[in-house]
């Protein structure tokens, strides 16, 4: 173990939480450190059929089949062709009761802070149905803006569209039926 | 250093589990007039075991109740109490009570049943009433070995030197004896030696014990099983006379000195202390959920897995030491091919023992039923017959979770529907007592599992009547009595109000086909009026595991279970019709198929977008023929089923994914899925 600076020994004792950041478009967003399961390279991916843009398919993870989302397209910003530096980072997401593991594709790594919570502010609202829900607030790290990112949230909410669709897709199905009988 | 019983505790849950399960099929085996004595031994030792590990355990709440049970059972194993109906009655709802017991403390949650202190009550009452019975038939057979009553016992207790060192504890003991009756401990002397030669870790006590029990000689050996070899114990006995007793009731506050107040007494006072003992362990291991399970697995099974690995690491060896070889000349290129082949089949072999372990015989399954058609049967006063026939038939563990629910449904079914009453039977010139058998046998790679009764059978004419109401078949069209009982497969019947006023099967049937489906087998019904039922149920034999057909499509790698294909072909232009702008159909011999454009429903590129370009797969979905528009074929292979689910969500038209051998995923075709997603459904256009 290497020995704990006195800045990251007081951060540690008080309310302060430890946040891997990534670049995505010039801009730094960080995530919470212990939801990051490790960081890899891009690799190729297995498409899954009828399934949202952003989702870039599935890899094998050690035998755990693990899907990739691209976060620029989940953000709508434009996409960068992927090459031998994009990153993945693998994270675990608490949903319910079980956890997920995703693989995020980012632009790169950055660093490692430790954010003390009372130096974390909300978001601003931007009065519109943009649903920012997923941003934990805002912080200054190394006089930069950092967007510390609920990743519960926000990949959370990332397999329950897809549920309410499949239920959609499903009712559509059965009310198919009967008609189809009658043909 | 503290041990952590917790880590035992699983095991103990599960042991008693089984126990009960034991416990309740002989029970319903019973015949309560002539019990066999084996029958009536088993039920005790179950009773027993589960009371001995749920005391060990701190279980108390578990312990006094079996307690109750094991006192009953005692005297009807000693011939000393009539085994009744109700006394079945109780026992089997104590099962159902126990059950539940356990299981709170497998969630480690607080059990709070009205039932429970029902059925202590019936149980004392019924412990009281016997008293008097008892002691009428001791003056009559008053057999000083069988003397069932309290007796006061001196045992004179000389502990071994190294008792202590043994990880034995005598007070351990002394609370266990205390639990059987009253007990008196007395000091008798110390024989330890010069201060300065004490070893501290040595035991120099002796004791004398007085217990006043109502146990026999072998409950109270049972304490000292342990440590019967290093210590010295004596044991002599002198009979209270009633007189005795009586003032002894009065020593020990009880009203009465049978083994019931004490068991009452001591009930209450765990209640109360129940929850912060169920609560406590929630710190120790939260994160062990109760379904995360484990299998009890025979010793041969094992046996022969140790065998596959030692010859694998033989072939492992023999691989090695051809590696080493700075040149590889023929005769040892040929040595390694045999070795790689034997590698290969080792595998094979390895991976088939592997399965074996998830492997349980289908009695595991079977066994709710006796129960179910008692109680069932019962409370509708029909009169049934349960056969089980291949209770022995192994089936995946998972296979049987996922089975069990539709075929309660169905044998439920049977009973509400199925079978009629003993007048109606009588007066078809039927016998009274009906039948309701289940079958489980294999053929080829699937398990077939059918539930049969002799009933009513489907009422056609107005299965049809409720089709057409329902709008889903036209009023003038004819189906033929097959056609008609898919229909209670159909979504539509599952409505409540069809329940009530539609005499054959439906409720919910939609349901049970689909859980079917889900595990990738498939249900069948055939049945005849006034002679019966019988539904049918092909499965896999597991779930991790199925051989699949590598398919090419556009660059995707899709993979389709061999046990659905039929077959492939290239179709000729010429065969091809287009119903619509979507729709094509093939024709293959008599029969017209839709085809589905696999990457059109997949949404993405591929070589073969016309028909005629590239293969049509024929498969079968839910016992229809549906044609695959694909690539290209590529090779056949077992894959190991992972879910997509897991970390992801469900994808229709896809089952699960599977690891190549060279690490990347592929998906798995769910066809029956792929065909819905497709909006397909060719039901009137089989032409058979």
């Amino acid at each position: 173990m290497t020995e704990l600076t006195q800045q990251e020994q007081a951060n540690m004792d008080d309310a302060s939480q430890q946040y891997l950041t990534f670049i995505m478009a010039s801009e730094e967003y960080g995530v919470d450190i212990l939801s990051v399961q490790e960081i890899r390279g891009w690799e190729a991916t297995t498409v899954i059929p009828n399934s949202p843009s952003h989702v870039k398919g599935v890899i094998n993870l050690r035998g755990t089949i693990v899907p990739i989302i691209d976060l620029r397209q989940r953000f709508g910003i434009e996409t960068l062709e992927y090459g031998a530096t994009t990153v993945v980072i693998v994270v675990k997401v608490a949903m319910s009761d079980e956890h997920k593991v995703i693989g995020i594709v980012v632009d790169a790594v950055s660093d490692v802070f430790s954010v003390n919570d009372a130096d974390v502010r909300d978001a601003p609202d931007f009065g519109d149905d943009t649903n920012l829900s997923f941003i934990k607030g805002l912080t200054n790290a190394a006089d930069k803006m950092v967007i510390l990112l609920d990743i519960n949230m926000l990949l959370g909410s990332e397999v329950l569209p897809e549920a309410s669709q499949l239920s959609n897709l499903i009712n559509n199905i059965d009310a198919q039926q009967p008609q189809a009988v009658n043909a | 250093m503290e041990i952590d019983l917790s880590q035992f505790s699983q095991v103990f849950f599960e042991e008693s589990l089984e126990g009960l399960e034991s416990m309740e099929s002989e029970l319903l085996k019973l015949d309560v007039n002539e019990p066999e004595d084996e029958s009536i031994n088993t039920i005790f030792r179950a009773a027993h075991s589960i009371k001995g590990g749920s005391a060990t355990f701190g279980f108390s709440q578990v312990a006094n109740y079996t307690h109750l049970l094991e006192t009953l059972l005692d005297e009807i194993r000693d011939g000393r109490r009539q085994m009744t109906s109700e006394h079945q009655d109780m026992l089997l709802l104590s099962v159902d009570l126990l059950r539940n017991m356990i299981d709170a403390l497998m969630r480690k949650t607080d059990f709070d049943d009205p039932l429970l202190s029902q059925l202590e009550k019936r149980f004392t009452s019924e412990l009281e009433g016997a008293a008097e019975d008892i002691q009428d038939e001791d003056a009559t057979q008053a057999d000083a070995e069988q003397a069932p009553d309290e007796q006061l016992w001196h045992i004179d207790f000389q502990a071994g030197i190294d008792i202590l060192r043994c990880g034995n504890d005598p007070l351990l003991m002394f609370t266990e004896l205390r639990q059987l009756g009253e007990l008196t401990v007395k000091l008798a002397e110390i024989n330890h030696p010069d201060f300065g030669d004490i070893d501290p870790e040595a035991c120099y006590l002796s004791w004398h014990l007085e217990l006043i029990t109502d146990q026999k000689i072998e409950r109270l050996k049972e304490v000292f099983e342990w440590v019967e070899d290093e210590c010295t114990i004596h044991y002599s006995s002198s009979v209270i006379d009633t007189g005795e007793t009586r003032e002894l009731q009065g020593t020990s506050e009880s009203p009465q000195a049978s083994p019931v107040p004490e068991s009452t007494q001591a009930s209450t006072s765990t209640s109360d202390s129940l929850p912060a003992e169920v609560v406590k362990p929630k710190i120790v291991s939260q994160a062990k959920s109760p379904e995360g399970g484990s299998i009890r697995v025979s010793i041969e099974k094992i046996d022969l897995l140790i065998n596959m690995v030692g010859e694998l690491v033989i072939t492992q060896a023999m691989l090695g030491q051809i590696g080493q070889q700075d040149e590889i000349d023929e005769e040892s290129l040929l040595s390694m091919k045999q070795g790689l082949e034997q590698l290969a089949s080792h595998t094979r072999d390895l991976q088939e023992s592997v399965m074996q372990i998830r492997m349980l015989p289908i009695s595991f399954a079977f066994n709710r039923f006796p129960r179910l058609v008692r109680d069932i049967g019962q409370q509708l006063g029909k009169k049934v017959d349960l056969i089980l026939n291949g209770e022995d038939t192994e089936l995946d563990k998972t296979v049987m979770e996922k089975i069990v629910d539709p075929m309660v449904h169905l044998v439920r079914n049977s009973l509400d529907h199925g079978l009629e009453t003993p007048e109606i039977r009588v007066s078809k010139g039927k016998p009274e007592t009906g039948s309701i058998t289940l079958n489980a046998f294999h053929q080829g790679g699937n398990i077939i599992i059918e539930i049969i009764d002799d009933g009513a059978g489907l009422d056609t004419d107005r299965i049809l009547q409720k089709a057409r109401d329902k709008g889903l078949v036209a009023e003038d069209e004819e189906l033929s009595t097959e056609a008609i009982h898919q229909l209670i497969f159909k979504a539509g019947f599952s409505t409540a109000d069809a329940v009530s006023d539609l005499s054959g099967r439906g409720v919910g049937m939609d349901v049970v086909r689909r859980n079917i489906n889900e595990l990738n087998g498939t249900i069948e019904l055939k049945s005849t009026q006034d002679k019966g039922s019988r539904f049918t149920i092909r499965l896999p034999l597991t779930l991790a595991i199925l051989d699949g057909q590598l398919v090419r499509i556009g660059h995707h790698t899709y993979v389709v279970p061999l046990v659905s294909i039929h077959e492939s072909l290239q179709v000729e232009p010429q065969r091809i019709n287009r119903i619509s702008e979507n729709h094509e159909l093939v024709r293959l011999r008599d029969e017209y198929l839709p085809v589905i454009k696999v990457f059109q429903e997949f949404d993405h590129e591929a070589d073969a977008i016309e028909i005629k370009d590239g293969l049509v797969m024929v498969v079968d979905s839910n016992n229809e023929k549906v044609g695959l528009l694909v690539d290209e074929l590529l090779s056949q292979q077992q894959v190991v089923i992972k879910s997509l689910e897991d970390n992801y969500s469900k994808v229709p038209g896809v089952s699960g994914a599977t690891i190549l051998g060279d690490g990347t995923v592929a998906l798995i075709i769910d066809i029956s899925g792929l065909v819905s997603l497709a909006g397909i459904t060719n039901t009137n256009e089989h032409a058979a």
